[in-house]
């Protein structure tokens, strides 16, 4: 067990640190939040300028355009970038954090050539094309259908639903049905669908917030070529696991350390406002430093344990040495994905709730307050990327083996 | 970073492990606190973990501490362990690391009842903040009382009168120990066997909703059970990490949200275990009363919620 930094990491940090000094002030003014043509324009500039300072995939293969660098590598930049108050991954999220790693885990050499570099260097955006109107949990009851045409394409129909920055994004992960009669879960496969395709419409939703963030997207007779396949035709329910470990396990550790900033500012807000006084409130925040404190800490163990080589830690005891708890070696975050997810969804709604007491009505009740919109979009964290009740699902079947519910 | 478990640490806890389940049959031990164990964790090193290999310890750090206490927790092993280990470590009381004394404590001022005051061969007072120095007096000094304690194997004493220096008059300085580090040690080391004592529950919970059946099916298949047991898990796990965390960085604040998320771990984990053990869990013979028992007294030993919380809140 080693918390501290490594040579080369202390090295790492030191570079980093000095070259956001230099970088950051350099940024343009961050787009209004509406302008999504605009938001995604800034946050693909930022990732271009990571890319040629040599920050973007530090933790993706080297075959995949990455850097190679141990997993730990990512999250000090993941530290050094939030104190340095640097952009946040924005419309890179799915591209970098899980459309990506998981075509670099299970892609062919050519579709890594293909999609990964574009995403390193902030020229693509992808979107997650999974839920449907009639799956949302229950994912593998999808029915966008995709037939092979003969010629070697797919003709894909159906709809989408809630997906994140359609409008802005080229690339869709998309999960379709080859194979109707099979199993469910035998059935799909996972293809990346060119949004500009014909056929593919894109009908923006308006949030609880207000904003246009996520989409419907329909697909009516699209060509999809069998070479954007990632996986084996009917293997897609394998492969979607594996976007899905690193949706919930790191996609998103660095909101964890924008949350410890968060948390700075409502005790300072408090403490200039006279609420420090009230000892329930102040109890409330000193829980919630705990909770971030080791929130922070299970990220670092997830990533410890799924980023080495290294055989299982099983003790027989649940827990992280537990199997189902991390695939070692693979990079791929394990079921202790789930817990994370779990228990940071819930963290993030009560560090918003006690923003709302920190403020007071006049703030709590007031829409353009920052904080007030980040209580409305913290809302959607229990429901997004599994809800909780999935997870907790998944915690008790796949982690600690209770029977099946049917 | 790499903040795996070594494979001497793994060993270690393997070790540790067998040690207690051979010693104990992996049931807690009903006796009370059993002088011929304790010798044996003297001579296996437990208390002397710390100490250098020169002075006759096994020259290892709070992080090896942490799993070996881990291990007691979860067969919550009665004794005044944290007190013992830093009296054999940071204070050099003779006896103590090779298990012949037992040291208990008590810190002026938070109204916690001493533990195993009878049967210990040593005190440690706590009083005051930074740069005070602990002190140590003999049991018998201390003008207290008998508890009936709401821990069947923890006998407690509650201190009469007088508090603090005043209660034990007869206490001795002892050089180079500052009570807020013994005071942040005794805090991770009570954690680390709560989140044993929470690991365990949850394995006693799962355990029990497989193999126990209602409406011809087992209990563990009815989702409101799952998701008690998948809750207790998210607790133990996130408590884990920041405990073992702690160790590493033997930071104040860091403590403090280790002792806070492993108390809640080990009472909440204990309150669900008894649920899903249903009218099973509300009988003396069941274990899981004493887990619960265990874990109401060690969250109010070394740093409570309340002070946990005040202080996580000071440091933001
Ligand atoms: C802000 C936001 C962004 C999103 N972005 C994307 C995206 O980019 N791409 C994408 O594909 N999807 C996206 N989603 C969709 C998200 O993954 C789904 O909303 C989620 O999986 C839940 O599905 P659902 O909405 O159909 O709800 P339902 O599945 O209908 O669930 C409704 C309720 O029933 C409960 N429930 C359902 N089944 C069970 C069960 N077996 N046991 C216990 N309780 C159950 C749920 O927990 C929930 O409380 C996004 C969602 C949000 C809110």
């Amino acid at each position: 067990m080693e918390l501290g930094d490594t040579a080369e990491e202390a090295e790492f940090r030191h570079a980093l640190r000095a070259w956001l000094a230099g970088a950051l002030p350099a940024l343009p003014p961050a787009p209004d939040p509406e302008d999504w043509p605009a938001r995604r324009a800034y946050d693909m500039e930022w990732q271009r300028a990571l890319y040629d300072a040599g920050y973007a995939g530090l933790h993706w293969p080297r075959d995949a355009g990455g850097q190679g660098a141990p997993p730990g590598r990512h999250l000090i930049f993941l530290e050094e970038t939030e104190r340095a108050g640097a952009p946040y991954v924005g419309a890179g999220f799915v591209g970098l954090l899980h459309a990506g790693p998981t075509i670099a885990a299970e892609g062919t050499a050519a579709q890594r050539a293909r999609w990964l570099p574009p995403i390193l260097r902030g020229e693509e955006v992808w979107c997650q094309g999974f839920s449907e109107p009639d799956a949302g949990s229950d994912l593998a009851a999808l029915r966008t259908r995709a037939v092979p045409d003969g010629n070697g394409d797919y003709v894909v129909t159906g709809s989408k639903i809630w997906t994140s920055h359609a409008q802005v994004a080229d690339w869709c992960e998309l999960l379709v049905r080859t194979d109707p009669q099979a199993p469910r879960h035998r059935g799909i496969t996972w293809l990346a669908l060119p949004m500009d395709a014909p056929g593919v419409t894109v009908r923006p939703l308006r949030t609880l917030a207000g904003t246009e963030e996520f989409a419907e997207v329909f697909l009516d007779e699209v060509r999809v070529p069998a070479a954007n396949r990632v996986g084996a035709e009917d293997d897609g329910w394998r492969v979607t696991l594996v976007t899905l470990s690193f949706e919930r396990g790191t996609a998103f550790a660095g909101e964890v350390v924008a949350c410890r900033r968060l948390l700075r500012e409502l005790a300072a807000t408090a403490r200039s406002s006279g609420r420090w006084e009230d000892a329930v409130l102040r109890r409330r925040l000193g829980r919630l430093h705990a909770e971030f404190t080791a929130l922070w800490r299970l990220v670092q163990w997830n990533v410890s344990e799924a980023g080495h080589t290294g055989r299982q830690r099983c003790t027989g005891a649940p827990g992280p040495g537990a199997p189902g708890m991390g695939v070692p070696g693979t990079g791929v975050p394990g079921a202790g994905a789930s817990v994370f997810k779990l228990r940071y969804s819930h963290a993030r709604q009560e560090l918003y709730d006690a923003a709302a007491e920190v403020l007071g009505p006049d703030g709590a009740l007031d829409a353009a307050a920052d904080w007030t919109a980040g209580r409305l979009s913290s809302l959607a964290y229990t429901i997004a990327a599994g809800t909780s009740q999935i997870q907790r699902n998944i915690v008790a079947e796949r982690v600690l083996g209770l029977p099946k519910g049917r | 970073m790499d903040f795996r478990l070594t494979d001497d640490q793994l060993a270690l806890r393997r070790g540790t492990r067998e040690l207690l389940e051979g010693r104990t049959g992996g049931m807690p031990p009903r006796g009370g606190l059993d002088r011929a164990l304790w010798r044996a964790l003297g001579d296996a090193g437990l208390f002397a973990l710390a100490l250098p290999e020169a002075e006759g310890g096994v020259g290892l750090g709070l992080p090896e501490a942490v799993l070996v206490f881990e291990e007691a927790g979860r067969l919550l092993l009665p004794g005044p362990l944290a007190a013992s280990w830093l009296a054999a470590g940071r204070l050099g009381v003779p006896g103590a690391a090779d298990g012949t004394s037992v040291v208990t404590a008590l810190d002026a001022g938070d109204g916690v009842p001493v533990e195993h005051l009878a049967a210990a061969d040593r005190l440690l007072v706590l009083e005051g903040g930074a740069g005070a120095q602990a002190r140590l007096a003999r049991p018998e000094e201390l003008c207290a009382a008998p508890v009936r304690s709401v821990d069947p194997l923890t006998p407690l004493h509650r201190v009469s009168g007088r508090t603090g220096a005043a209660a034990v008059p007869g206490a001795a300085a002892v050089p180079g120990a500052d009570v807020a580090l013994l005071r942040r040690e005794g805090a991770l080391l009570t954690a680390a066997q709560q989140l044993g004592s929470a690991g365990r529950t949850v394995e006693l919970a799962v355990a029990h909703a497989r193999v126990r059946e209602q409406f011809g099916q087992p209990i563990g298949s009815f989702q409101a059970v799952k998701h008690l047991c998948a809750g207790m898990l998210e607790r133990v796990e996130t408590a884990r990490s920041v405990v073992y965390a702690a160790a590493l960085t033997e930071n104040e604040d860091e403590t403090a949200a280790a002792k806070l998320l492993a108390d809640e771990a080990a009472v909440r984990g204990a309150r669900d275990c008894i649920q899903v053990y249903g009218g099973l869990g509300f009988t003396w013979e069941a274990d899981v009363h004493l887990h619960l028992k265990r874990a109401w007294l060690r969250a109010e030993q070394w740093q409570n919620t309340v002070t946990c919380e005040e202080s996580l809140a000071a440091a933001i």
